[in-house]
């Protein structure tokens, strides 16, 4: 680790301002960001923690039934407080990493992040959430721009996402055996106007929505519906741990699994 | 009725209470006054020619104490080879220098070029991206096959190709042709077994320390062989006489091999320590531990085994590519040869076994013994060929075991080694005991109306253990004898401290030698204390891997306790006034025997150190003997093991329903410190069958160099498992009739874990599936069942 400035705002005006200073990068969870620095791969010259920021703490669900996440709030208390109120998004959170990750890493870190194979941007996608930011309100469908890459600006801060809650929801999530992140991870959300399907840890894009299933399953809320739906492997990624081909076979294996278990 | 104490008792592990409350002292807690920090620069390609090496300005960075290359150490020797194979046509195999630190070449990611000692860890870090190295890279020789062929680009140019040793052992041709053109069946397999990191717990760390005043070097390290560390790098490297020169390996967090061999940055530490004349500390990243930890496994095989109609073995013919990695690691020439060839008949009366090893030299880390060192890597390939002949052949897996058996003891195999004892019926009835086979159908069709396909995979195993006669393992090539040794000091009022050449890193010596020496005297094990670890207050000892520490550690232990009964036998004879043959020892208590007159343990000790009332001139006062043990035979544990999986067939993946383990390693010191070793060597077993990996790209990068891509076996990949070794058939040549049990588990357990994935799959109607290459990743064992 090189040696960095650390500042720790109580408010989301100060981060904002901390954020300006030459070289600051945002700091979250640090679950992706500590070890990068470890690892001597980037060198900040201020780390401005988001972590002692009250207002970006906690869950609530909103008057027109979305449940709201605080940018900073880690995914054991989503886990713990969503239980009831959103349980499919519960469920996500109690199977990201393991305890430490999960009561240090953030909804904000992990959107903020956009790693392709990470289990919220499917949550987010799948929901069509709204990501909100310091600046503004950024829908799901035009916030992820492929591998780690998002429509946050430069020092843009994610200080809540709103999860609309649906009729009923399941994420399935198919581990890589070594990081325990998602080989294929699928979000299917069934809301009155519509079914989305997101998946995240297969394509080389990063999160997508199979827009083919979402139609299918628009219309008949089945796993039979999907039975005979298949992915193209084309640009899904292929490495060590499964080929394209595998990947793109579980999206449909998960996405049927997730409509059989949506609750 | 179980022991409360003494030899079979299940004593709790003393060791533990400071493991558990982090009071453990390990190396990386060892700070000495002074102390700088060294920061290897490692190469980032797998070949390279170095051009140049500019070190000005890194060495005018903060806190820069000193930046050593290659070039420093061109006065000094380089990291021996333990272990020489002769070839197939009599010559010695080729071996290449060993330098510390790169000298005109990198030969693999991680090869060191620099060292930079520095007064923090961190400057150090920070100077060494400073430094600037110019590398002309070359073709990187990673696959074997491709590093074999003709003109292929030499890892080490000044040798005449990559191929550091082509063996043949066992039969000859013409014994071997015999079998299989006398057979009814021949059955082939290709496989591969998987190259592994081994990840201990601790990663290697080293401390290099001396004292100016003195001229002695000290050397602190992970490591579980002191004494071998001592030796070699005192004679081959440093030229450091062993008396000034001392090595001491306090606690280690876990070896599994890894810790045995003798590492550049030990050389480096000792080597800058004397010449800063300030001690110099390295502690390995993880990172650094994928790319310099010496790996396991990575062989390659053809094997063919020759069946007679009714399923009797004929012949066994073996192929096998063998990487060595870009260097030869301590003893890495012995594991594909004589602890994986001398264990290719397994528990079977095969006569006729030949098996050929090349050992290839590539750009990757060096390869040597990993826990089961050649014998994993003979019992799976045995034990899945057997498996696909009884399939081949209509016959019960269980039943063409049986047929082959060798039942007669001792048994000379064709492969050089002879069985001294064994019941491998025993283990295999006690097996099916345990796992229910006949329920075995139910539980099938139960797991199918889950829409599961489930199977079950048994096999056999054997082992060599309790290396090893030194006169035999001379013959076979290597550069040490494998003796063991322990001295026990008896102190006046009765305890005593035993120091043995053994090492525990895990294994629990410090528990189950003291049951020993307690039992033989009949005293309380808490007092005896188990010394081990510093060649400053233990007598030269060849350390701890192959499953040897009881078996020839305890053995030694056990002549030297023998010898202090013996003379102890003689003072109480004095004190009781009475023929010294006369005197019998039991539960710490001396009789005359026949009488009720005795004297107590404490007073013979007593009476040695204070010898008022003494047979001085008969014999010495004090009471303090050590013994060598060097043994006669090598111990041969073995079992049967049986693994139960499910595999879903929509995504692949491997759940491990049960597993049973059936194990004779003869008399049992300690059953649950037993149960913890075959625990621990199941679960590495599984970890290899399922999801270990190491891997390299084509151009020498390594893919799975942490643990977001190298996967180890966590606690929910692993079932909970039946252990049983209550088949004993004690070793006929140790005085203890202990085999060993460090490596079963993880030498047992792939084979019984694949052949199960195998068998899921032909129950599920996928009969093209005859083999799949570990580990039985999800996408790899779908794949299969697609065709």
């Amino acid at each position: 680790m090189y040696s960095f400035e650390f500042a720790r705002p109580g408010s989301i005006d100060e981060a904002v301002k901390a954020l300006k200073a030459e070289e600051a990068q945002a700091l979250g969870g640090g679950q992706t960001l500590i070890p990068t620095l470890k690892q001597r791969l980037a060198a900040p010259s201020v780390l401005v923690s988001l972590s002692g920021i009250a207002e970006m703490q906690g869950v609530c669900v909103s008057d027109d039934n979305a449940l709201c996440v605080g940018g900073a709030t880690p995914h054991a208390v989503v886990a713990k407080e969503a239980a009831k109120s959103f349980p499919a998004l519960a469920g996500m959170a109690s199977r990201i990493g393991d305890p430490a990750v999960r009561n240090r890493g953030t909804v904000g870190g992990s959107l903020a992040n956009n790693d392709p194979s990470a289990c919220y941007p499917a949550a987010a996608l799948g929901t069509g959430a709204t990501i909100k930011t310091n600046a503004r309100e950024i829908a799901a469908d035009d916030y992820f721009q492929g591998m780690f890459a998002t429509a946050l600006d430069e020092g843009e801060i994610i200080t809540e996402v709103r999860f609309p809650i649906p009729e009923k929801a399941n994420y399935q999530k198919f581990v890589q055996p070594a990081s325990r992140f998602a080989l294929v991870g699928v979000f299917v959300a069934k809301y009155a106007s519509g079914v989305r399907v997101a998946v995240t840890g297969a394509s080389e894009d990063g999160v997508f929505r199979w827009t083919e299933a979402e139609e299918a399953l628009s219309k008949d809320f089945s796993a039979k519906a999907v039975e005979g739906l298949k992915v193209s492997a084309d640009g899904m990624i292929s490495d060590l741990h499964g080929p394209a081909a595998y990947r793109a076979h579980l999206v449909g294996v998960l996405t049927g699994r997730a409509v059989n278990a949506a609750a | 009725m179980p022991k409360d104490s003494g030899i079979g008792a299940a004593s709790k592990r003393r060791e533990d209470v400071r493991f558990l409350t982090g009071k453990g002292k390990y190396t990386d807690d060892i700070n000495l006054a002074g102390q700088a920090y060294v920061h290897f620069l490692r190469s980032d390609v797998a070949h390279a020619k170095i051009v140049s090496v500019d070190t000005s300005a890194a060495a005018a960075m903060p806190g820069v104490v000193r930046i050593f290359t290659g070039d420093d150490f061109s006065g000094v020797g380089g990291l021996p080879c333990g272990w020489q194979v002769t070839d197939r046509n009599g010559q010695p195999m080729q071996e290449p220098p060993h330098p510390v630190l790169a000298q005109g070449k990198v030969r693999h990611v991680g090869d060191p070029i620099a060292a930079v000692v520095a007064e923090s860890a961190a400057q150090a870090r920070t100077a060494a991206e400073a430094i600037e190295v110019t590398l002309d890279e070359l073709p990187p020789q990673i696959d074997m096959a491709a590093a074999l062929k003709d003109g292929a680009p030499k890892v080490h140019d000044e040798l005449t190709s990559n191929l550091c040793y082509d063996w043949v052992f066992g039969s000859d041709d013409a014994a071997i042709d015999a079998a299989f053109s006398g057979a009814a069946h021949v059955t082939t397999l290709d496989l591969v077994n998987q190259r592994l990191a081994p990840n201990a717990m601790e990663p290697r760390v080293a401390v290099g320390d001396y004292n100016d005043a003195a001229g002695d070097s000290t050397l602190y390290t992970t490591s579980q062989n002191p004494h071998v560390i001592r030796l070699l790098m005192g004679a081959f490297v440093l030229g450091i006489p062993e008396h000034k020169l001392r090595v001491v390996a306090p606690d280690v967090g876990g070896g599994f091999g890894s810790k045995i061999f003798h590492y550049a940055e030990e050389a480096f530490c000792t080597f800058a320590a004397k010449e800063l004349k300030r001690p110099v500390k390295w502690t390995a990243s993880r990172s650094e531990a994928f790319m310099t930890d010496a790996q396991g496994r990575d062989h390659v095989t053809k094997i063919e085994l020759a069946l007679d109609a009714d399923g009797k073995f004929l012949g066994v013919r073996t192929h096998t590519m063998a990487n060595m990695g870009a260097y030869l690691s301590t003893f890495a020439p012995s594991v594909p040869t004589y602890l994986h060839g001398t264990l290719m008949a397994g528990n079977y009366t095969t006569p006729a076994i030949q098996v050929n090893v090349k050992a290839v030299f590539t750009n990757t880390v060096a390869v040597d013994a990993y826990r089961g060192a050649g014998r994993p890597e003979a019992t799976y390939q045995l034990e899945r060929v057997i498996d696909k002949a009884a399939r081949e052949m209509g016959m019960d897996p269980v039943e063409i075991r049986r047929k082959n058996f060798i039942t007669s003891f001792p048994y000379a195999t064709p492969v050089a080694v002879e069985y001294d004892t064994g019941n491998y019926v025993a283990t295999m009835d006690k097996l099916l005991e345990m796992i229910d086979r006949e329920g075995f159908e139910a539980r099938r069709a139960e797991a199918a109306s889950r829409g599961k396909l489930r199977g079950l995979g048994i096999n056999c195993y054997i082992e060599a253990c309790g290396i090893a006669p030194s006169a035999l393992v001379g013959q076979l090539g290597a550069r040490a004898g494998l003796y063991e040794s322990a001295t026990v000091r008896v102190n006046a009022t009765g305890g005593l401290v035993v120091m043995t050449g053994s090492h525990s890193h895990g294994q629990g010596h410090e528990t189950s030698f003291a049951q020993v020496v307690a039992d033989m005297i009949g005293i309380d094990e808490n007092m005896v204390e188990i010394v081990h670890g510093d060649t400053a207050n233990t007598p030269m000892g060849m350390g701890t891997y192959g499953s040897r520490s009881l078996a020839v550690g305890g053995s030694a232990m056990v002549r030297a306790t023998e010898k202090i009964i013996a003379k102890a036998k003689k003072i109480a004879a004095h004190l009781l006034e009475a023929a010294d043959t006369d005197i019998e020892l039991k539960d710490g208590q001396f009789t005359v025997a026949g009488t009720d007159r005795s004297v107590a343990w404490g007073d013979v000790t007593l009476a040695a150190y204070v010898p008022h009332n003494y047979p001085i001139t008969e014999i010495e006062p004090g009471l303090e003997e050590t013994a060598f043990y060097d043994p006669n035979n090598f111990t041969y544990p073995a079992g049967a093991y049986a693994c139960e999986v499910e595999v879903d067939p929509d995504t692949g993946k491997v759940e491990i329903k049960g597993f049973a383990a059936a194990d004779d390693f003869g008399n049992i010191v300690n059953p649950m410190i037993v149960d913890g070793q075959v625990h621990g060597g199941i679960a590495q077993g599984i970890g290899q069958a399922l999801l270990e990996d190491c891997r390299y790209d084509e151009t020498g990068q390594i893919l799975t160099g942490s643990y977001m891509d190298y996967a180890m076996p966590r606690a929910d990949d692993l079932p909970f498992y039946q252990v049983d070794h209550s088949c004993q058939t004690p070793c006929t040549h140790n005085p203890l009739g202990v085999k060993g049990c460090g490596e079963a588990g993880a030498i047992g357990s792939p084979p019984a874990v694949v052949n199960a994935v195998v068998d899921a799959l032909q129950r599920g109607g996928m009969s093209h599936v005859t083999h799949i290459d570990m580990p039985l990743t999800p996408s790899r064992v779908w794949a299969a069942m697609q065709g």
